[in-house]
């Protein structure tokens, strides 16, 4: 017998299995899957300006730095700021799917591709943004390589406030609307990466980048 | 991993005499504690959410066949491989095999404690191929003579500072850190490499998603991603109670996992993967296998045990022991300690090798109070301890002791006597003072607290004379 076989037939037989229980069995498990039940949620201000506000906060909470810009235009200047202001360097890897904004004109070197190793700025955009949590939602694709999110010391992600959704769940149902399934990677990412491994102290930057740096276009 | 749970007793007597060990303790207790209390401030409804995380358990464990080939079907679908392990030796075996069909040399790690359960880092070994763990936590354990973990969240949680600047210092061969992030960054520079050179990724599985076939992984330190995005081929190894139905039911069970675990609202990342790189992509594995691994748990299903199954592994009921804060977790003497351990040790590694475990609480039901699923751990425990009684498996002076009792119990003149007699010895023993320093029969109760002494008579005396008055 496979090790399949044996598994799931001690399963059965822990749950008594038989015609009549499989098939009450089939109808739960098709209810969940129509269903999708969602538990409860904590109370929230959606109107846009407070979903906004709320996402700041929480990010910052997170740890991460937040800077809000009117239109698209503003973001390759408010990104150069932001790497002058922190001493970093003005060469960056940025995800293909914001290659067309104007960063030479900011006077930031980019190169679109997924990151390297040596890469120590990574620019993405994200698929969408959640504010109970201040977390960002990344969907891989051709476009949007994960490595650029993970490899960098530094992240500049640039979100726009019309894609901040209250809650998770309303993510997964954007996902579906937009993509139909899954990405190979959705990576909701809180902040920059972070250890509390020595004594409980939280240190960022373990494997992950050091400082995560949102750029929020309000147009 | 080696069951050293028959040596509880000792073990914990060394934790207790262990000065630097209960140091450590100390400074760790408190926190997990009050940042998960924190955290749940902003859960407006915690004991609904804990209800519905309880029922996306109970749905999937009350008909975990359904599930599991549902989830398997999907997971095919993305282009997955799905392989079932019947124990620890399969998984060994299993995983190597994959290594040795993609030619791998070394294999990169975020924590999975089912590879612990399996002992896969010396099966890995053994074959010839390097396995590397990442976690910080992990990977200080790992070069400390592959040290066991003391906890399923911070499995370095007993070693202080000092320890860790002492074992970079040796290990790394560099200038002794001594400050927290220096020591961070040095383990980030070495792992670095490993992450860019390995050819496998290994990874446990916080749940698995029957809606679309994916495992979703909960990690801050985004070693979890490096070992799923870089290497071309990614394993999942993982229990196969870990099935949840659907994104949303992802969405209630992490309001409390994380918050539950370390108390945070979210983790750092948390990260759903499904299928393989489509050929248009720059990274990801070319290559998923999913580990479905039994190792005692299909036994469990419909027994009076069932209710374990629900566990989403986030360690807030040993965070909350007050034997565990006490004695740490390698006293425990499997991979999982406090409540949990003391239940899943007996079940998975056998309740005739772990005979102490489920005696190692005092039923105060902190744990039952915390858990994010509801799990009633002290009347589990209780289950264990019935069932050591009735296979005969308790020592020899308890079970004779029990009889004798039972016996006197069950005689009313006699045990009225023993008890007129235990009073009035105790109250002589007490002498003057309240209370008694040291009691002759149980020396360990009374070392670091007195036993109140009794005032008088027994109440079968009181309540007779109370009778005779009225």
């Amino acid at each position: 017998m496979s090790s399949r076989d044996d598994i799931l037939g001690r399963v059965r037989a822990g749950l008594q299995r038989n015609a009549g229980n499989a098939a009450a069995g089939r109808e739960i498990m098709q209810a969940a899957m129509e269903g999708r039940i969602e538990g409860p949620k904590p109370a929230m201000d959606t109107a846009p300006a407070a979903l906004l506000e709320r996402f700041r906060v929480k990010s910052e909470l997170q740890s991460s730095t937040v800077e809000v810009v009117a239109q698209e235009s503003e973001v390759p200047a408010a990104v150069a700021r932001y790497l002058a202001a922190m001493n970093l360097p003005t060469t960056a890897v940025v995800q293909p799917a914001l290659a067309a904004l104007d960063w030479a004109a900011a006077g930031l070197k980019v190169e679109a591709r997924g990151a390297r190793d040596a890469d120590l700025v990574g620019i993405t955009g994200c698929f969408c943004a959640v504010a109970e949590t201040g977390t960002l939602m990344m969907c891989s694709s051709p476009d949007a390589p994960a490595t650029v999110s993970l490899l960098p010391e530094t992240h500049v992600a640039v979100v726009r406030a019309a894609r901040i959704l209250p809650y998770m769940e309303d993510a997964w149902n954007l996902a579906r609307a937009e993509l139909g399934t899954l990405p190979r990677a959705v990576n909701f990412i809180s902040g920059p990466s972070r250890t509390g491994d020595i004594e409980q102290t939280i240190v960022l930057g373990a494997h992950g980048p050091y400082r995560v740096h949102l750029v929020i276009v309000e147009g | 991993m080696e069951i050293k749970s028959m040596r509880f007793k000792a073990n914990a007597s060394a934790s207790l005499a262990n000065v630097v060990l209960q140091g450590n303790l100390k400074n760790a207790k408190g926190k997990f504690v009050t940042k998960r209390a924190e955290a749940l401030k902003d859960l407006d409804d915690f004991e609904g959410t804990r209800d519905a995380a309880k029922a996306i358990r109970n749905k999937v464990i009350d008909n975990l066949d359904l599930w599991l080939e549902r989830f398997e079907r999907k997971a095919l679908d993305t282009g997955a491989h799905v392989l079932w392990a019947k124990d620890g030796a399969e998984v060994c075996r299993l995983v190597t095999e994959i290594a040795r069909k993609h030619g791998v040399k070394k294999v990169t790690k975020s924590k999975s404690m089912l590879s612990e359960e399996a002992g896969l880092n010396q099966a890995l070994e053994a074959a010839g191929i390097q396995p590397v763990e990442t976690d910080l936590g992990e990977y200080i354990l790992q070069v400390d003579n592959n040290e066991p973990p003391s906890h399923i969240i911070a499995p370095a949680v007993h070693k202080s500072l000092d320890d860790v600047a002492d074992l970079f210092h040796k290990v790394h061969g560099t200038p002794r850190k001594t400050e927290i992030p220096a020591l961070t960054r040095e383990a980030r520079e070495v792992l670095r490499g490993h992450f860019l050179t390995a050819e496998m990724g290994l990874s446990g599985g916080n749940f698995l998603v029957a809606e679309t076939g994916s495992v979703a992984l909960v990690t801050n330190e985004g070693n979890g991603r490096m070992v799923t995005t870089l290497p071309k081929v990614h394993v999942v190894i993982t229990g196969i109670e870990k099935v949840i139905p659907t994104l949303e039911d992802l969405s209630t069970l992490m309001r409390l996992l994380p918050r539950s675990a370390t108390g945070q609202s979210i983790s750092n990342y948390f990260s759903i993967l499904t299928g393989v790189k489509k050929p248009e992509e720059h990274d990801g594995p070319e290559h998923l296998y999913f580990v479905l691994v039994d190792s005692g748990r299909a036994d469990v299903i419909g027994g009076e045990f069932h209710e374990m199954l629900r566990c989403i592994r986030c360690g807030a009921c040993m965070n909350h022991c007050p034997v565990y804060q006490t004695i740490g977790g390698h006293a425990y003497g499997w991979v999982y300690p406090g409540p949990m351990g003391s239940v899943l040790t007996p079940l998975y590694a056998g309740i005739e090798n772990s005979i102490d475990l489920p005696h190692a609480a005092t039923l105060c039901n902190q744990c039952g109070i915390v858990c994010p699923v509801g799990i009633p751990l002290p009347e589990l425990l209780r289950k264990l301890r019935e069932k050591q009684t009735d296979a005969g498996l308790r020592p020899l002076t308890e079970r004779i002791g029990l009889r004798l009792w039972a016996w006197v119990a069950q005689q009313p003149k006699l045990y009225a006597l023993g008890a007129r007699f235990g009073v009035r010895y105790l109250k002589w023993l007490a002498g003057k003072s309240d209370r008694i320093s040291l009691l002759p029969m149980a020396p360990e109760w009374t070392r670091g607290r007195d036993f109140p002494a009794p005032q008088g008579k027994t109440f079968r005396e009181m309540y007779a004379a109370r009778r005779k008055a009225a």
